[in-house]
């Protein structure tokens, strides 16, 4: 017996240990407050807060939640892409083994869908939630405007993610999507002024977001690689920025 | 730019001197790397049918009829009217889908959201908010249509000149 707490002694007191172990047990208030100060994930919230702000009635838990899901889109997405070909011979084929091949991959397929629909929702709620409890007001605004642009890359991998399935729904949503930019002012080769800058079908906004001039195997390429990559990076460095900003400016509504 | 405190005036100091030369670099690396990257997204080789394709010769269209053998494979319709050819091109003006002729009703009618057009291309009804586009019809040296789908009109007077109609 005294063997074994010998042997507890001699490891929690190693270097290694304590190197990775940086405080007692989190049962004082300073190693509390120290468990949430020297973690990198924990410390994103404040060590301490108001029990008022609990209260999830005033912020409906919208942002967290949508934190959530984004967390959810990126662990099942990086899994879909263990079995997702990116080549319009086979993308849809490969969308019909993972329903009903792969195992769990229906489940997969489903959450990663379910996932995207949601935290389009909750990040509208959370825009809503913002707007009406009037947090937006100063010192926040620069948080909104950065919230502006993590709603519009939400519908935008909403959008990319869509266009993977290669299903009859995503050819024509896209195409129908994509034809708006044929409208652009200036680098639209439909929209006003595309005369100006001698727009055409083979060179105007348009067939650089597709790789061409119909949806076909470069859109499909294209696509994928803003959806799986592109727009995630992207949004992680703003959030990053958010939540940045939600601490320095501190809680609004006397949280 | 500092300040000569003897003389009041303005002169460029010799940390303004590199200062304005790095900044200069720097904004030059950025827009040749912007400009790099905007041709990087326009493919120089693309995979897919060619805008430009030959339509067989004039007397494949005989006059008051809707040729509609090139739709499936290059998605225009080769009309012959009084005023000559012209290549219609069969892409909605609304949103994209693919209308279809309807020679009971005399017009083009798209299944998506339902616009109507006159066999010129003008809209009748529906929601599509300008008339379908005409590509350049010319005819090559060897007697053959050649279809340029790049180069486009949908208004009078440009679309009933040439390139936009072949007059026979
Ligand atoms: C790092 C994050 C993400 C990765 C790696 C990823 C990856 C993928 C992959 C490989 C697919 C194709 C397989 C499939 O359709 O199920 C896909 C589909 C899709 N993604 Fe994502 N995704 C991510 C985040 C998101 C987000 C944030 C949204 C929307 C808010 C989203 C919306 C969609 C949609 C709507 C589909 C089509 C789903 C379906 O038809 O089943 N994705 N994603
Ligand atoms: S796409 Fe033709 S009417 Fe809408």
């Amino acid at each position: 017996m005294n063997r074994v707490k010998d042997w507890k002694r001699v490891i929690s007191e190693s270097f290694i240990w304590r190197s990775v172990f940086r405080h007692g047990y989190p049962d004082t208030r300073r190693n509390k407050m120290l468990a949430v100060s020297t973690n990198v994930f924990l410390h994103l919230h404040p060590t301490k807060i108001k029990e008022r702000a609990y209260q999830v009635r005033f912020t409906w838990c919208m942002g967290g939640i949508s934190f959530f899901l984004f967390l959810v889109l990126t662990v099942t997405g990086l899994l879909l892409m263990f079995y997702y070909v990116p080549d319009s011979r086979r993308a849809y084929d490969d969308m019909k083994d993972l329903t009903f091949v792969v195992p769990f991959g229906s489940v997969l397929r489903n959450l990663h869908r379910w996932g995207a629909h949601a935290m389009v929702l909750s990040v509208i709620a959370h825009m809503a939630r913002v707007f009406y409890t009037g947090s937006y007001k100063p010192p926040r605004e620069f948080n909104w405007v950065v919230g502006v642009i993590l709603l519009v890359f939400t519908l935008l991998l909403s959008f990319s993610g869509y266009l993977l399935p290669w299903d009859q729904l995503s050819m024509w949503a896209v195409t129908v999507g994509t034809n708006m930019a044929r409208a652009t002012p200036f680098l639209g080769h439909e929209g006003p002024f595309a005369n100006v800058l001698g727009m055409a079908i083979n060179n105007d906004a348009r067939f650089v977001l597709l790789g061409g001039t119909i949806v076909s195997q470069s859109a499909l390429l294209r696509f994928y690689v803003w959806h799986c990559v592109g727009f995630p990076l992207i949004l992680v460095v703003f959030l990053s920025i958010h939540f940045w900003r939600i601490r320095k400016d501190g809680f609004s509504g006397n949280l | 730019m500092s300040e000569d405190l003897l003389t009041g005036t303005k002169r460029l100091s010799r940390r303004g001197f590199f200062s304005a030369i790095a900044w200069g670099a720097f904004t030059a690396y950025m827009l040749a790397l912007g400009a790099v990257l905007t041709r990087f997204f326009y493919p120089k080789i693309l995979y897919e049918p060619s805008q430009k394709f030959r339509a067989g010769v004039p007397d494949d269209y005989p006059k008051g009829i809707v040729n509609e053998s090139l739709k499936k494979a290059q998605r225009v319709w080769m009309i012959h009217t009084e005023k000559g050819i012209y290549s219609l091109i069969a892409i909605c003006t609304h949103l994209g889908c693919t209308p279809n002729w309807f020679l009971e009703n005399n017009r083009f009618q798209c299944p998506c959201h339902g616009s109507n057009f006159t066999l010129e291309g003008d809209v009748i009804a529906g929601p599509a908010p300008q008339p379908l586009f005409r590509a350049k019809i010319t005819l090559a040296a060897d007697g053959k249509i050649q279809v340029d789908k790049a180069i486009t009109a949908n208004r009078p007077p440009q679309r009933d000149e040439a390139p936009f109609v072949l007059k026979v």
